[in-house]
C-alpha cells in the first residue's frame, strides 16, 4: 500500500506529463504482480465493487476522534474530498507497520461484501490505524471510488507501452473490456498469453477535438465527410461468438442497460463491432438527452419506459468485419461497408418489430459555406453540430488531432444572477466554485440552474472573495449571497422539468462569462426561459 | 463599559485610550506583529516589541514608535499593558491588559510550536481571551518542525542531484527566515528575493542570527542560479521574476498545503504545510491554559471554532475584525517588489 500510495503522491502533487510517465512507468517496472493489475484496473475505471459506504466511514471516523458530526461536516466542507477528510482527521497512527499490499487491501474489501457491519467496521478501523496519512488517503478512494488525481488512460497506456515495449494503440486495446484482475496475470493482460480470450473486448474510442478555427482551414471540402453530431451517449455494439455486448465510451459495458438491443444478437452477423451514438429516438429523429437521463442509472426498466423512451443506436463507423481489425482502412472505405452492412440487414428484417438500428446519414455539401448553414439548424434536426472526418481517416486510438472534428452549434445563453455559493472540491477545495443562479420573476428571483465551471482561476479567486464578504445566511455548506454579481449562462439543450422549481433543466450548464457589464436588474426573466423551451425544448 | 469594545478602526480600550491593531489611523495603537494586516499607517503613536520597531520602520517609515520588552509593564491612562511572546513571528506578541481586576489578552497570531526564532509562545492567565483562528478546524494538524524540515532539505537535496534550482515561496517576514534555518542544514548557496533581503538586512542589524544569503539582482545570469535554493514571496509566485530561474522546482510553504486541493490549484510541485498559526491542537491547548471563561474567536474559522468552544462548556463569541478575510488568508506582505 505504501509503494502505491508513493505513487498516487507523486502523480498527484506533479504538473509535468513527463514526471507522472516516468512515476508511472517505475511502478509498473518494479511493483508487485498483482498490484499492478489493480493498479491499471482502478486507474482505467474498474475499480472493485464498494463493500462499505461512506456515510459509515464518516460514522466511524467521527466516532474515534470523538469529533461532533457538524464539525466533521465542516471539515469536509473545507477539504472537498471524504476520503482526505477522514485521513487527516484521524489520530497518527499507533504502530506503523511493514505494510500490506494493494491487493490484500482490495482482496479484504472485497470479502467485506457479505460481512456484518460490525466485521467492517473493525477491518477499517483496525486498517486506519496502521496506515500513514498518505495510505489512509488511498486506502478511502479505494473504498469510496474516484481516483481523480490527473492520471489520463492515455498517460497509463503511455506508461504500459513503455514497460513492456509494446505500441500503446495495443496496450489501449489489451486493457479495454471485461477482464478481471483477480483473474488475470499481468503478461496475460499486456502480451494476451495464454488461451485467454475476450469476446466482449472493445476498441478505444477514437475522440474528435473542438474545430475552433473556421472550417475553410480544413482544406478542401471533397476531402471531409459531415454527419449530424448527436447528442447522445458514445458506444460500441460488438457482436461476436454469438453474444452482443454494448459498450459506453467510458468503458462500461451497458448492454443489460438497453434491452432494445437484444434483438441484435439474432439480426447482426458474427464479428462485427459498430460505431455510433446510443441516443432515444422516434424511428430516425432523435429525442433529447434529457429522456435518456431518466433511463440511465435504473436497475429496472419498466414497460412504460420501453414505450416512452425508445433506445436506439446511431451507427456511424464499423471497426471490425466478419472477425477482422479494419480500422486502418480509410473511412470512406469503412463507410461503404457499413452502409452496405445497413442495407442488408433492414432488407432482411420482419418489420413487425422495431428495428433499434439507424444509420447516421451523412450530409452532402460542396463548400463550407452551404455546410455552415446547414450547421446552423443542427438543434432542428436534434443535433447540436456536425463532425467533420477526412475520408482517409483511420480509426485511430484516443483523441488525437487532423482528422476527426466536432463542430458544435454555439451554445444558448441567458443572464442570470448568482444567488447561492458553495465550495468545491479537488483543486477547488476551500474555495466558493459551485454556484446557483436565478433569474428574475416579477420583483422575484427564480432559480433554474447550477453552473460549476467556466471562469478562471483569477476569476474565481474574486468571486470566491465576493462570496465571503457578501453572505447572507448559511445553509450548512451552502451560503446565501447578495443577488450581484451578473453572469452570463451557456447551455447546449433545455428541457421541461418538475424537479426544478423554475419548470426548465438545461443541458450542460456553464459560465460563459463574467458580466461585470451589467446590474442585477439587467437580467433575462423566467419569461425569457420559457421562450426558449417552447423554441428548444419540443 | 467592556475593557475592550469592537469598533469600526479595531479593537479598543475606552479605559485606557488605545487601540491594538486598528485598521485605520488612531491616536494611540499596540502593535502585536509587523504583518501588513495587523500594522497599519496613520496612527500617532505605536506600542510594540523591540524586534518589532525596526521592522515597522522598514515597512511603515518613521513614526513614533516605543520598543518594550516581553513581560515589561506600561501604564495608559491607568490601564496595565504588557506584551508577552506569541511564537508567531521574530517580535510578535500578545497583549496583556489589566484594569480594575479584570485581565484580556489578545493573541494576536500565535503558534504554540517553538520555531527556534521567534520566541516559545507563553500562555497568560485572564478572564477574556481574545483568539485568532486562521487554522481553527480538526484537519489541520502540523507534523513537527524536525520532520518538515527534514521534508523540505531531502526535496532540496533531490533537486541538486537532478540539476534543478529549488524555488521556496515564503512570505518575507517569518516564514522566509524559518525556511532558511532549513534549507542552510544542506546548502549555503541561497538566493532571496528582494523583499526577503529587506527583511533579512533589518534583522541582521536588530542583532538576529541568520544563516547567510545572496540578494537576486537583475542582471545576473540564468546560470548563476542553477542547483541553488531561491527564497522568495508569494507574489513573486506567478510574475515574470520568476523566469530568471530556467529549470527550477517550485516548493510552496504555507499551512493551507495540509490540503491536496489547495496544492494542485496552485500548480506547485511541492506544498510543505509550514505555517506560523497554531493549528487546531495548538488553539485549542492555548485557550485551555489562559484558564479564560471567555473566549472571543476572529480572524479565520471563527464560527467552528467558537461553536466548538460553547459546545465544550466555554462561553466563546465570534469576532469579525479585518485581520486578513474571513477564511483566514495569510496576508500578503508590502512592497515585495524585486
Amino acid at each position: 500500500m505504501k509503494r502505491f500510495a508513493e505513487l498516487v503522491n507523486l502523480l498527484g502533487a506533479s504538473t509535468k506529463t513527463n514526471e507522472k510517465l516516468d512515476a508511472l512507468s517505475h511502478y509498473f517496472a518494479t511493483a508487485d504482480e498483482q498490484d499492478k493489475l489493480w493498479v491499471i484496473a482502478i486507474f482505467s475505471g474498474r475499480r472493485p465493487r464498494r463493500t462499505v459506504n461512506s456515510t459509515l466511514l464518516q460514522t466511524w471516523c467521527a466516532e474515534l476522534v470523538q469529533l461532533p458530526a457538524w464539525l466533521f461536516e465542516e471539515s469536509y466542507h473545507t477539504v472537498g474530498d471524504l476520503g482526505e477528510t477522514i485521513a487527516l482527521l484521524l489520530p497518527d497512527p499507533e504502530i506503523v507497520t511493514a505494510g500490506n499490499s494493494l491487493s490484500y487491501y482490495i482482496r479484504q474489501l472485497m470479502e467485506l461484501g457479505q460481512a456484518e457491519e460490525s466485521q467492517k467496521k473493525e477491518f477499517i478501523v483496525n486498517s486506519w490505524l496502521e496506515m500513514t496519512t498518505e495510505e489512509r488517503f488511498v486506502f478511502n478512494k479505494l473504498i469510496t471510488g474516484g481516483f481523480r488525481i490527473g492520471v489520463s488512460q492515455k498517460l497509463m497506456v503511455n506508461a504500459l507501452a513503455r514497460t513492456v515495449h509494446t505500441e500503446p494503440s495495443v496496450i489501449a486495446h489489451r486493457i479495454s473490456g471485461n477482464w478481471d484482475p483477480a483473474s488475470i496475470s499481468f503478461s496475460e493482460l499486456l502480451n494476451q498469453e495464454g488461451d485467454f480470450i475476450d469476446h466482449s473486448k472493445p476498441y478505444p474510442f477514437y475522440l474528435a477535438y473542438a474545430l475552433d478555427d473556421a472550417p475553410q482551414s480544413l482544406g478542401a471540402p471533397e476531402d471531409w465527410q459531415a454527419e449530424w453530431k448527436w447528442d447522445g451517449i458514445r458506444g460500441q455494439i460488438i457482436k461476436r461468438d454469438a453474444q452482443l455486448f454494448v459498450w459506453s465510451r467510458g468503458e462500461e459495458l451497458m448492454t443489460e442497460k438497453f434491452p432494445e438491443y437484444a434483438i441484435l444478437a439474432e439480426l447482426l452477423p458474427d464479428g462485427i463491432v459498430l460505431d455510433g451514438e446510443i441516443i432515444p429516438s422516434n424511428g430516425a429523429t432523435p429525442l433529447p438527452f434529457a429522456l435518456l437521463q431518466t433511463r440511465i442509472g435504473r436497475k429496472n426498466i419498466s414497460k412504460k419506459q420501453l414505450s416512452e423512451v425508445p433506445i436506439s443506436f446511431f451507427a456511424y463507423d464499423i471497426l471490425e468485419q466478419d472477425g477482422i481489425d479494419i480500422r486502418t482502412e480509410p473511412l470512406e472505405q469503412r463507410r461503404a461497408r457499413l452502409e452496405k452492412l445497413m442495407a442488408d440487414l433492414s432488407a432482411a428484417f420482419d418489420q413487425s418489430r422495431r428495428n433499434p438500428l439507424q444509420l447516421s446519414q451523412t450530409i452532402a455539401f460542396s463548400d463550407w459555406n452551404e455546410l455552415a448553414a446547414i450547421r446552423s439548424n443542427a438543434r432542428d434536426t436534434g443535433a447540436e453540430g456536425l463532425m467533420l472526418k477526412r475520408k482517409s481517416s483511420a480509426y485511430q486510438v484516443g483523441r488525437k488531432t487532423g482528422d476527426w472534428w466536432k463542430w458544435k452549434i454555439d451554445p444558448l445563453t441567458i443572464d442570470a444572477v448568482m444567488v447561492y455559493a458553495q465550495k468545491g472540491h479537488g483543486r477547488r477545495s476551500n474555495l466558493y466554485t459551485d454556484y446557483t443562479f436565478a433569474v428574475k420573476d416579477g420583483d422575484k428571483l427564480v432559480t433554474f440552474t447550477k453552473a460549476y465551471s467556466g471562469l478562471t482561476d483569477k476569476e474565481f479567486a474574486q468571486v470566491d472573495d465576493f462570496v465571503k464578504k457578501n453572505s447572507l445566511e448559511k445553509f450548512g455548506p451552502v451560503r446565501t449571497v447578495k443577488p450581484e454579481l451578473v453572469f452570463e449562462i451557456a447551455f447546449e439543450g433545455i428541457a421541461a422539468s418538475n424537479r426544478h422549481k423554475s419548470g426548465v433543466a438545461l443541458r450542460f450548464p456553464r459560465i460563459s462569462r463574467w458580466r461585470t457589464d451589467k446590474k442585477p436588474d439587467e437580467i433575462n426573466t423566467l419569461e425569457d426561459l420559457k421562450k426558449l423551451l417552447e423554441v428548444y425544448g419540443k | 463599559m467592556a475593557l475592550i469594545e469592537f469598533s469600526e478602526k479595531g479593537l479598543y480600550c475606552p479605559a485606557g485610550d488605545f487601540y491594538i491593531d486598528p485598521w485605520r489611523g488612531v491616536d494611540r495603537a499596540i502593535i502585536t506583529h509587523a504583518h501588513s494586516d495587523h500594522a497599519r499607517m496613520g496612527s500617532k503613536y505605536y506600542l510594540c516589541h523591540h524586534l518589532t520597531k525596526p521592522l515597522l520602520q522598514l515597512r511603515l517609515g518613521n513614526h513614533l514608535f516605543e520598543g518594550i520588552g516581553w513581560g515589561e509593564t506600561v501604564s495608559m491612562n491607568g490601564v496595565r499593558v504588557s506584551l508577552h511572546p506569541a511564537g508567531h513571528i521574530i517580535g510578535s506578541s500578545q497583549v496583556r491588559i489589566e484594569y480594575r481586576g479584570e485581565v484580556w489578552v489578545i493573541s494576536g497570531d500565535y503558534k504554540t510550536e517553538n520555531d527556534g526564532l521567534s520566541g516559545a509562545f507563553e500562555p497568560v492567565a485572564c478572564h477574556s481571551f481574545l483568539t485568532e483562528s486562521t487554522f481553527g478546524l480538526p484537519i489541520y494538524r502540523w507534523k513537527p518542525q524536525p520532520q518538515l524540515f527534514h521534508d523540505i532539505q531531502q526535496w532540496v537535496v533531490g533537486n541538486q542531484a537532478a540539476g534543478k534550482t529549488s524555488v521556496l515561496v515564503a512570505y518575507s517576514l517569518g516564514k522566509a527566515q524559518r525556511v532558511l534555518q532549513a534549507v542552510a542544514h544542506v546548502t549555503d548557496n541561497i538566493f532571496v528575493h528582494g523583499a526577503v533581503w529587506n527583511v533579512h538586512q533589518t534583522l541582521e542589524q536588530a542583532g538576529i542570527a541568520l544563516p547567510a544569503v545572496k540578494r537576486v539582482m537583475p542582471d545576473m545570469p540564468k546560470e548563476t542560479f542553477r542547483g541553488s535554493v531561491v527564497i522568495a514571496p508569494p507574489s513573486a509566485e506567478d510574475s515574470p521574476w520568476m523566469k530568471r530561474f530556467p529549470d527550477h522546482s517550485l516548493g510552496v510553504c504555507s499551512g493551507w498545503m495540509q490540503v491536496r486541493g489547495n496544492a494542485r490549484r496552485k500548480n506547485v510541485d511541492a506544498g510543505f504545510a509550514l505555517s506560523d498559526h497554531a493549528d487546531w491542537p495548538g488553539l485549542l491547548n492555548a485557550i485551555k491554559a489562559t484558564g479564560a471563561q471567555r473566549v472571543f474567536v476572529t480572524h479565520g474559522f471563527q464560527a467552528a471554532l467558537s461553536r466548538y468552544l460553547n459546545e465544550q462548556g466555554l462561553e466563546a463569541h465570534e469576532v469579525k475584525t479585518e485581520f486578513g478575510n474571513d477564511e483566514g488568508e495569510e496576508p500578503d506582505t508590502v512592497n515585495e517588489s524585486a
